[in-house]
């Protein structure tokens, strides 16, 4: 047997501390780096663009430079507002009737089963069918006016929230439903307590996905049929081969789609908590 | 953190003790349930018990032999299929607004605050919060949870929200206490601390528990009479007085004749029911 030796450890000399301030600097630096890396990614290959297109002598009828676009964006302005107005309209209107519709069957589909033996498969069937290739048919049946966008912007989209707001609503823990119950809850105060709150942040990530998609339905509505819109300014650009002003457009339609984007986001962190995982 | 405890044993212990508990009468249940195949499973067969107003009653049993559909039917959660369950003289029909639960998860809500946990009770049962929301803060520091009532819960440990969830169940002051193997999924030192709390709360409120558990020595030192179930159907194999005085300490509990030789008697009334395999 050994006797065991009590050893007495060194306090940490200066020299550790410098070198920690020396790592905790470079952590900084590289965090700092970090942050620059994705406006880098988004400005070289845009410069490149600029640079290149007059290099190789490309015509501004065949590929505007990134500039030229931007300048027109900027003269243009108030006439590319004025359609973007109009696409936005149909867009809010195609999406909002998703989001009711969407809500509304999901909550069918879970408290009934009738609806859901009868519905859900319908549904997903219909899901199969490409919806765009609809177009040309609703405007048979519903015009020129707003009636075709709204709905092909509607019909696109309202059935992604469909799916997640159902999965999301089954996915529930039963000692949630449970623990309301023993407390003499009702149903209405289980949805209200749990199920709705419980089920917000995979609604949430539905609406984003159905946004671009209810962006998508109203331009292909402008693009069958229509007198006014960005996709309708699209194809008149084309036919008078103003690729400026098509680009332009383009331009237009994302910042549309990143102002709602932006809008959702921030409701999302306002009926949301964060919540990291609870295991 | 250990004055933290001392000081919470103090506290309870301080307050007047009370007498809060309602008599519960269990009078020959039964329950089958029929799975999805269309076949009949007997869960509980012929269980009765009388448990007296301020009663710690343990049930033990193995996994599977219906002890938690028991309290499930207690908890008014699911009717038994003959039978009757009494709550101070009254036939249960459904949740019973005296009862609180406890279930082995804790169940908190991942996106609302300790508190606001805590008060989910008081919310459900369409009290005003404000009547609560101090005796709330009061029994969250009384279980050393202090200074974490803006907390969410993924900021806690298991042990600390489990209390919580105990502060959810008692924050009304239920006559009658109903819990679900409370504190299965928590370590070994964990649990040795909550049995003590529990005790200690328990002599304060002087409510009627009835406690699951498959742990023996949980069952033995805590509860006033134990009841051994058998495997499924399950019954009441044998009923056990537990004839220690209060408070208990589980420091030389096991030194106990009393303790001891309970405990063998339940162990050896298992291995009799074929629970354990003897080698």
């Amino acid at each position: 047997m050994t006797k065991t030796d009590i050893v007495e450890l060194a306090p940490f000399s200066t020299g550790h501390d410098e070198r920690r301030t020396l790592l905790r600097r470079r952590r900084r630096m590289q965090a700092m780096l970090d942050r620059l890396v994705a406006p880098a990614l988004a400005v070289i290959p845009l410069a490149a663009w600029q640079v290149l297109v007059p290099a190789f002598g490309i015509s501004a009828f065949v590929l505007p430079t990134p500039l030229a676009i931007l300048e027109r964006v900027a003269t243009d302005f108030p006439m590319l507002l004025d359609h973007m107005r109009f696409t936005a309209a149909e867009v809010l209107g195609g999406f909002a009737l998703a989001i009711l519709v969407g809500v509304l069957l999901a909550l069918a589909i879970f408290y009934s089963r009738l609806v859901e033996h009868a519905v859900y498969p319908i549904l997903i069937a219909l899901q199969t069918v490409p919806k765009v290739t609809l177009a040309p048919l609703i405007v048979i049946y519903l015009g020129y006016g707003w009636g075709p966008k709204i709905f092909l912007s509607f019909l696109v989209s309202f059935f992604s929230i469909v799916v997640s707001t159902v999965v999301a609503l089954k996915a529930l823990d039963r000692g949630y439903v449970n623990l309301i119950r023993s407390m003499g809850g009702t149903e209405a105060q289980i949805f209200f307590k749990v199920r709705l709150p419980a089920a917000l942040p995979a609604l949430f990530g539905s609406l984003k996905v159905a946004l671009t998609l209810s962006i998508i339905g109203a331009i292909i509505g402008e693009y069958v049929a229509s007198e006014r819109g960005l996709g309708y300014l699209q194809l008149k650009a084309n036919s008078t081969f103003d690729t400026t002003l098509n680009f332009a457009s383009v331009v237009m339609t994302s910042l549309l789609g990143v102002s709602l984007y932006f809008i959702i986001n921030t409701l999302e962190r306002m009926f949301t908590t964060p919540r990291p995982s609870n295991k | 953190m250990n004055a933290d405890r001392t000081m919470l044993r103090a506290d309870i212990t301080a307050a007047p003790p009370r007498n809060i508990g309602v008599p519960l009468h269990i009078a020959n249940i039964q329950k089958i349930y029929e799975t999805a195949e269309g076949a009949e499973v007997e869960a509980v067969r012929g269980f009765s018990v009388s448990i007296a107003a301020g009663e710690f009653v343990a049930i033990v049993g193995p996994s599977g032999c219906g002890k938690s559909t028991v309290l499930s039917m207690v908890a008014g959660l699911e009717p038994p299929t003959s039978g009757q369950i009494r709550i101070d003289n009254a036939v249960l029909k459904g949740p019973d607004p005296r009862a609180g639960m406890v279930f082995q998860s804790d169940l908190l809500l991942p996106w609302r605050t300790i508190l606001d946990n805590v008060l989910l009770t008081v919310e459900v049962k369409k009290l005003r919060r404000a009547d609560y929301a101090e005796r709330a803060e009061q029994l969250l520091h009384k279980v050393g949870l202090g200074g974490f009532a803006s907390k969410f819960p993924h900021e806690l440990s298991g042990g600390m929200r489990q209390r919580a969830a105990i502060c959810r169940a008692i924050i009304q002051e239920p006559g009658l206490l109903l819990m679900d193997e409370p504190f299965g999924a928590l370590d070994a030192l964990t649990r040795e601390q909550m049995i003590m709390d529990l005790q200690a709360l328990w002599l304060n409120l002087g409510n009627t528990v009835l406690f699951i558990t498959h742990d023996i020595e949980e069952a033995v030192f805590l509860a006033d009479r134990v009841l051994v179930m058998s495997p499924r159907p399950g019954r009441v194999e044998l009923e056990l007085k537990i004839d220690l005085p209060r408070p208990r300490r589980r420091t030389g509990i096991n030194l106990e004749r009393t303790f001891n030789e309970a405990v063998s008697l339940i162990r050896s009334t298992f291995e009799a029911q074929g629970v354990f395999a003897v080698p």
